[in-house]
């Protein structure tokens, strides 16, 4: 038995940065769309969603078809990479971010907005009389009472990133350390008839979806029960 | 009633003897995986062996690394256009593949390519440190990243150019990554680029990269399959070997058999 390559677990920390980088940025870009998303009243709110929801129908080749156009040196990724002297954004942790972003936005919007639409106009109205701001209302009684919500968004946001494999096979260039990522990984490694790694790291990400679905249904039932 | 069905049975009599007819006896067809380099050829030649046989082929095109992991698995392949010389053989020892059936239909040209006239001068352009991404295809996988990785190794230039280095999962998406911008200069198939006008392109030397020996084999599902069988026949032909070198690919001398 020959020992294990020793770059096998380089892209199980590079998934879990990029997981954990993106999850981050979603819920910061995510919660203000899910909060007016639930709130507003225009009547075009609709369309935005559909856009946000997008990902979940279309395949990762359209997006990474896109996204590698986009982030070429024609398009707005180039000149955005010229400021720093580079010709592309494609090919770069950054690029990665930001493909994930997009590609896992509804996973995080969808439950956020869920949970702010869950609350109502009461305790927020409540809260008016007791006369606290609208910013202070939004972090003292909407956020607390969505934590559901944001828990389960982040969750899905981090789990759904980490099982990403079209876009960064068409736009990452796999180079390791830098856009070699787990699916990728397993992949080459299929590729090459390495089954050991791949049973290694494939059995690993088994593993890990069934713990991230478990842990999604109990966290469910109890606040659920918290609720009642 | 009776007349009904009577005239129901013969009707489906008919079509039934119609469409085994011309399957069994006229045209059939058969699957083919085709490593990616060889893509716009075997088009080419799927469409003459079209008008000579009749026989359609069903083709996928991807990595050669790829296919073969496949095969072992069973897949539905009848007929494996590789871009190696080691794959076919391993199938055949394997017993995946009919044994006797393996035979080269072309070698491979390696070039370094830009879509820009003027980039690509020569060897000194991998040198030249404004270029910042080179692509190739994945070398573990893919022969023609393998023939990228042994140039830069006897030019010693790796090292230096590794860190600049983009992987495709196979040639096309190397070719991709050019075509698009995102790369400026990357290791492709000649054949890819055969028809291009605008770009440039140096035509890497046979000396510093093993010959790409691409070799083609009968597998064992295709064994009973006149199409997969009249194919192979088919690729060894003047026909074929006209359209395999007017892509750019050397034709090893025919065998007389």
């Amino acid at each position: 038995m020959t020992s294990l390559p020793p770059d096998i677990w380089q892209p199980v920390w590079l998934t879990i940065e990029l997981a954990v980088i993106t999850t981050v940025i979603l819920l910061i870009v995510g919660t203000p769309i899910a909060w007016w998303l639930a709130r507003s009243k225009a009547w075009w709110k609709e369309g935005v969603a559909t856009v946000v929801a997008m990902p979940l129908v279309l395949p990762p080749t359209v997006l990474g078809f896109y996204l590698l156009v986009l982030m070429g040196p024609d398009g707005p990724g180039g000149a955005l990479a010229s400021l720093w002297g580079g010709r592309t954004v494609a090919f770069t942790f950054g690029g990665l971010v930001f493909g994930s972003v997009i590609y896992s936005m509804p996973f995080v919007v969808q439950p956020i907005r869920n949970a702010f639409a869950a609350i109502g106009d009461r305790p927020l109205e409540v809260a008016a009389t007791l006369r606290a701001s609208p910013l202070k209302a939004f972090w003292t009684v909407a956020v607390p009472l969505a934590r559901p919500g944001f828990l389960a968004g982040a969750v899905l946001g981090f789990a759904h990133t980490v099982g990403e494999f079209g876009i960064v096979l068409m736009i990452g260039g796999n180079i390791p350390g830098r856009t070699k990522v787990l699916s990728v990984a397993i992949y080459d490694y299929v590729e090459t008839s390495q089954w050991r790694e791949a049973n290694i790291l494939a059995g690993g990400m088994a593993v890990f979806a069934f713990l991230v679905i478990l842990t999604m249904t109990v966290l469910e039932k109890r606040t659920a029960r918290i609720a009642r | 009633m009776k007349r009904i069905t009577t005239l129901k049975l013969a009707l489906l009599g008919a079509t039934f003897a119609l469409g085994l007819g011309t399957s069994a006896a006229f045209a059939g067809s058969t699957n083919v995986a085709v490593a990616a380099n060889f893509t716009e050829p075997v088009k080419e030649i799927a469409a003459a062996f079209k008008a000579k046989t009749g026989h359609d082929l069903v083709l996928s095109f991807g990595a050669s690394g790829q296919f073969y992991t496949q095969i072992t698995q069973d897949a539905p392949f009848e007929v494996f256009l590789s871009a190696d010389s080691a794959r076919p053989k391993k199938l055949e020892g394997e017993g995946l593949g009919v044994k006797g059936s393996v035979f080269t239909y072309a070698v491979g040209k390696l070039v370094l390519w830009s879509k820009s006239a003027g980039v690509v001068k020569g060897e000194e352009t991998l040198k030249d440190a404004k270029i910042a991404k080179v692509s190739i295809c994945n070398p573990a996988a893919a022969p023609y990243g393998q023939a990228a990785v042994e140039t830069m190794q006897s030019l010693k230039l790796y090292d230096d150019v590794k860190p600049r280095l983009v992987e495709g999962a196979n040639i096309t998406q190397a070719y991709q990554f050019v075509q698009t911008g995102n790369a400026e200069i990357g290791f492709v198939a000649l054949s890819q680029i055969i028809a291009d006008k605008d770009g440039s392109r140096w035509v890497v030397p046979q000396n510093l990269y093993k010959p790409i020996t691409q070799d083609a084999v009968l597998l064992k599902k295709g064994e009973a399959n006149e199409a997969a069988k009249a194919f192979m026949a088919f690729l060894k032909s003047p026909e074929a070997r006209a359209i395999i070198e007017k892509y750019g690919y050397e034709v090893p001398p025919a065998k007389a058999s």
